[in-house]
């Protein structure tokens, strides 16, 4: 940056009275700051034992028929963490998959397309998902 | 700019003007290294393991709906194309998990000096394997 347009941004700055955190907060190319940063951030944190809880389970449950699975699923512990698994994964699946859409998808239309495709079949997805839990929960 | 790598360095900013920076790895020049390779990895087993939450809603719905549906999901899973995609899945999400870990850790501001990032990147790859290998040994050998 130049010595000019520095001094000019600072003097702008006096005028409207704002700190430099409220100049920037909402900002970003999506306008919405670090919100999509940290949220994939911590649904990766519960994904790590989640995801370690969900592997264990599966070993034990693979070769077991339908009614010892949803026996197991209806465990109001089993219930919960599943669900959480399943809402987790799929939020940070669809706010992974709006980045890989955003980097290579470049037509204006066919990417605004395509993101909204996407994170309606990941919504639909996961509510299918959830919705099943509840289904042997209750 | 007397070093062909100077030609790296020649991005534009936001205005258009010319701008002396270091640009992203560019795949034609750059040799594949343990942090480009590591790092494509990690988004490929993303959209890998998105397509494998496929798997995933198939059996909790299958569950819920019915004894011959679950038959059908389970008779899928176990079968050669089902275990070959299962085989893949798992190490995927292994793969992103341990690698999902380290970039965690370079979140929270640890583990950036080149010789870190290199141990970091090989123990994501040894974990990954043994990982995988150790959980299908368990599927195999534990009824």
């Amino acid at each position: 940056m130049s010595q000019a347009s520095k001094s000019d941004a600072a003097r702008s700055h006096l005028n409207v009275m704002r700190t430099e955190l409220g100049r920037v907060r909402g900002l970003g190319s999506a306008k919405s700051g670090v919100h999509h940063w940290w949220v994939q951030r911590l649904t990766a944190l519960a994904l790590v034992p989640l995801s370690l809880w969900f592997i264990g389970a599966v070993l034990v449950l693979k070769d077991r028929p339908r009614l010892d699975v949803a026996h197991w699923i209806a465990s109001p512990i089993n219930t919960v963490l599943l669900i959480a698994l399943v809402v987790a994964s799929f939020h940070h699946m669809q706010l992974g998959l709006q980045v890989v859409i955003e980097d290579y998808v470049h037509g204006e239309r066919a990417r605004f397309a395509l993101l909204i495709l996407m994170k309606g079949a990941s919504f639909l997805l996961g509510l299918a998902g959830v919705v099943s839990v509840l289904r042997l929960a209750f | 700019m007397n070093d062909v790598r100077d030609t790296l360095m020649v991005g534009r900013a936001t205005d258009g003007r010319l701008v002396r920076r270091p640009l992203s790895p560019h795949l034609q020049v750059y040799r594949p290294q343990i942090t480009s390779v590591l790092s494509i990895m990690h988004r490929f087993t993303g959209v890998a393991l998105s397509a494998g939450t496929l798997l995933l809603v198939a059996w909790l719905v299958a569950a819920a709906k019915s004894a011959g549906a679950y038959a059908a999901v389970a008779g899928f899973i176990g079968s050669w194309i089902g275990l070959i995609l299962l085989f893949g899945w798992t190490a995927a999400l292994f793969f992103h998990l341990l690698n999902g870990i380290r970039h965690l850790a370079w979140d929270a501001g640890y583990g950036f000096e080149l010789p870190e990032v290199h141990a970091s990147g090989w123990t994501v790859v040894a974990g990954t394997a043994a990982l995988t290998v150790l959980a299908w040994i368990i599927a195999f050998t534990v009824v």
